[in-house]
């Protein structure tokens, strides 16, 4: 009898799975065990990719959203099914508000067990499906493959975002001949790149006979690689450039042209500039109410330029004259080669006035440190040369502030879901990524606890993360909205005992001295714990975490009632701000 | 606003989930919904009576598109095209009223689809007002149940709203 010639591999769905990873050139997952994905664990085990376990799947999501936003690449999760997922959940929908390419890879109940209330068992896909670009449901093994590489392409492609699959337990042992692709085609899912000729061509009309003009660039550059582009085109029409809180580091932080963030806590200058502007050309960003303000006051004179890759995002909260739907980076080459060479004297000259006037400052105080100093120190200590994380309130906004990003992927941030907990797992995923970079997480004393479990990742991967900790004592932004705007009625925002009676606080004489000593904290974990207490000290204290092997964690102690300032209060227009230096 | 949209998506589980979610978490009220093959089996065409602000429904119409599984969205407010729903509804009859239901039926165009000693089915096609009228008439013999399928419309014109 004649030998049947098999030369068609099988494999199982966790072994295919894993083949595929190595086939799209993943060098490292985040993750975390459990009994729904313990086959593809197993296959994990023998393969080449670097796994990291982190202490709790929320850190596994944010160290892949990191490694992504700092490479550029998609970054990988992994979890079990029920509690698994839901962990993931958050730090999906950090993706998807930031546009960054991710793939969570849950496990899943076998397909017999699905929507039987079995252990570990919640309708992933049901619950993601509102926070992710796409997610898949894989019921059969042979379509594995294919749904690998969608979600690749999905993820990557167009404007980016997290896209989710989830492997039924009996779906990743049973073996499969499918183990390539087809071409990818996906009938409602062509994204636009090239952007409309003819409305670039208007839009250089526009851009030639501008007398204000003002670019409000956001982090569509950095997704797009277009930051080069921006800049040409700002120099060639002599053209300020402000950008979003995504978009720090699109255009660089000490350029002459460059305005600082604009928004609620964006610098007085480029707010002026913008409600004073007669063209505003918006590139990759989406005029989210922390930027525009009071939206009916928004820009009252300028024609508005919007050019996108999400036509959803285009005309969604202002009227735009020009929209162009495509990739920022198509499109400014084109544009570039058109407009003319402009100058814009007057305008500069009056841009220049308000950034003399009303320049971002400080104020340092005796016996404490100097928020705003910490994160200059901080870049003049690694020369800007370093990824700096952040987390979310007080903190994230100095950074943005004071911080001069030179260069994309540099500052990750949860700039749309606004995640307190994601700058040290993110920082870990950036240091993974890039580890010839020194990568600094600045967090504050509530956030950092969101996920101070990462220090047992960190330490044990060796992932020297730096973190400073401007600590205050308290939930900093949110005390500051109290301080102004809700009479100093500081509920539930002191870290420590005043947080059960706030009123009484100068009563209360048994107040620990820290609320936990994050010194001890990163002793315990295995790590260097510094404390500093005034400015003097801040750059050694940042010298020495430099040399320091592994993880440290800086713990500056600040004042507890410093502020962000300037501030735009939420809803009003944006030139009335409070706290600057008028 | 009351609009007709129909929404053209692959044939996959899980896409009418995604498509209704759109409505859902914006608070729109789906009011009709009828979901069918096309002649290409992998596409299915949703037909959506709903109801709701007009700017919030443009939003609708984009985010939509965004949709991985959606192929084409079209709205036919402002274009010519006809639209049926088909009503099945059971009728209680007695000796005395058999004759008036059914010269009823036959005016409307409806059709007894089956009929007992108790009771009778009719089957109605038509649009909105037709429908409504026909059930005013038949109220007074006493509805026992009813099952509409949800509104579909086709365009008149080719070039407009095809698939």
């Amino acid at each position: 009898m004649k030998k049947e010639k098999t030369d068609k591999k099988i494999l199982s769905g966790a072994e295919l799975l894993v083949k595929s990873l190595q086939g799209k050139n993943i060098k490292a997952i985040f993750g975390y065990p459990g009994g729904t994905v313990i086959d593809i664990f197993d296959c994990l085990h023998d393969s080449d990719i670097d796994f990291y376990l982190t202490r709790h799947e929320q850190g596994a999501v944010h160290a892949a959203d990191g490694y992504a936003r700092a490479s550029g690449k998609p970054g990988v999760c992994i979890a079990t099914s029920g509690p698994g997922s839901t962990n993931l959940v958050t730090g999906i929908a950090t993706a998807q508000m930031d546009s960054i390419p991710l793939i969570a890879i849950t496990g899943q109940v076998p397909t017999n067990l699905i929507g039987n209330e079995a252990f570990q068992e919640v309708d992933t896909t049901g619950i993601t499906r509102a926070i992710t670009k796409h997610n898949y449901l894989v019921k059969d093994v042979d379509s594995l493959a294919q749904i690998i590489d969608e979600a690749f392409y999905i993820a990557t492609t167009g404007r980016p975002g997290p896209v989710l699959i989830d492997i039924p337990k009996d779906v990743q042992k049973a073996k499969t001949s499918n183990i390539s692709s087809k071409p990818i085609n996906i009938p409602g899912y062509k994204p636009t790149l090239m952007g409309s000729l003819k409305q670039i061509k208007k839009a250089a009309e526009f851009i030639d006979n501008a007398k204000r003009p003002v670019i409000y660039a956001g982090g569509g550059i950095i997704t797009s690689g277009a930051s080069d582009l921006l800049r040409k085109l700002a120099e060639k029409t002599d053209t300020p450039v402000t950008t979003t809180l995504m978009g720090l580091g699109a255009f660089p932080g000490t350029h002459e042209l460059f305005l600082g963030m604009l928004g609620m806590h964006g610098t007085q200058y480029a707010n002026y500039a913008i409600m004073e502007s007669d063209l505003i050309i918006a590139i990759g960003a989406r005029f989210d109410d922390r930027v525009t303000g009071k939206l009916s006051e928004f820009a009252p004179h300028a024609n508005i330029i919007h050019i996108d890759i999400d036509p959803t995002s285009v005309g969604k909260n202002v009227k735009v004259e020009i929209p162009i739907v495509g990739d920022a980076k198509h499109i400014l080459k084109e544009l570039v080669k058109i407009v003319k060479d402009k100058k814009h004297n007057d305008w500069i000259k009056e841009v220049n006035t308000w950034k003399e006037k009303f320049p971002l400052s400080y104020k340092k105080k005796e016996g404490v440190v100097s928020p705003q100093y910490v994160v200059e120190c901080v870049r003049e200590v690694t020369k800007g040369n370093a990824i700096i994380s952040t987390e979310v309130g007080q903190n994230q906004m100095w950074v943005a502030q004071f911080y001069k990003f030179d260069k994309p992927r540099t500052l990750l941030t949860s700039g749309g879901l606004g995640t307190m907990g994601y700058g040290f797992p993110a920082a870990i995923g950036a240091k993974v990524a890039r580890p010839d970079m020194p990568v600094f997480d600045i967090a504050g004393d509530g956030s950092i606890q969101m996920n101070i479990q990462e220090l047992a990742t960190a330490v044990i991967k060796n992932i020297g993360v730096k973190i400073i900790i401007l600590n205050n004592g308290y939930l900093g932004m949110v005390r500051q909205w109290q301080e102004l705007f809700y009479n100093k009625r500081y509920a539930a925002t002191c870290l420590r005992t005043g947080a059960l009676n706030p009123k009484k606080c100068e009563m209360v004489k048994k107040c620990p001295e820290y609320t936990p000593d994050f010194v001890k904290v990163a002793e315990a974990y295995g790590a260097t714990g510094i404390r500093v207490r005034k400015n003097d000290d801040v750059k050694n204290a940042i010298e020495k975490a430099m040399e320091t092997d592994g993880p440290v964690i800086v713990d500056c102690i600040i004042d507890s009632e410093e502020n962000v300032f300037p501030m735009v209060p939420a809803g009003s227009s944006l030139t009335q701000m409070i706290g600057g230096m008028a | 606003m009351k609009r007709i949209i129909f929404v053209l998506v692959e044939n996959k589980f899980g896409v009418l989930a995604r498509v209704s979610e759109l409505f859902s978490s914006r608070g729109f009220n789906i009011q009709s919904l009828s979901v069918g093959e096309t002649l290409d089996s992998k596409l299915s065409r949703i037909t959506m009576v709903v109801d709701g602000d007009d700017y919030i429904f443009e939003e609708i119409k984009k985010q939509l598109n965004k949709l991985i599984n959606v192929i084409k969205v079209r709205d036919f407010t402002g274009v010519d095209h006809v639209e049926r729903e088909m009503l099945l509804i059971k009728v209680n009859l007695s000796k005395n009223t058999r004759a008036e239901l059914m010269e009823i039926v036959d005016i409307f165009r409806a059709k007894i689809v089956d009929v007992g000693k108790k009771e009778m089915t009719v089957e109605i096609t038509g649009k909105d007002n037709k429908i409504q009228a026909f059930l005013d008439l038949i109220k007074p013999f006493g509805i026992v149940e009813i099952v509409r399928t949800g509104k579909i419309a086709i365009a008149r014109n080719k070039n407009e709203g095809g698939e």
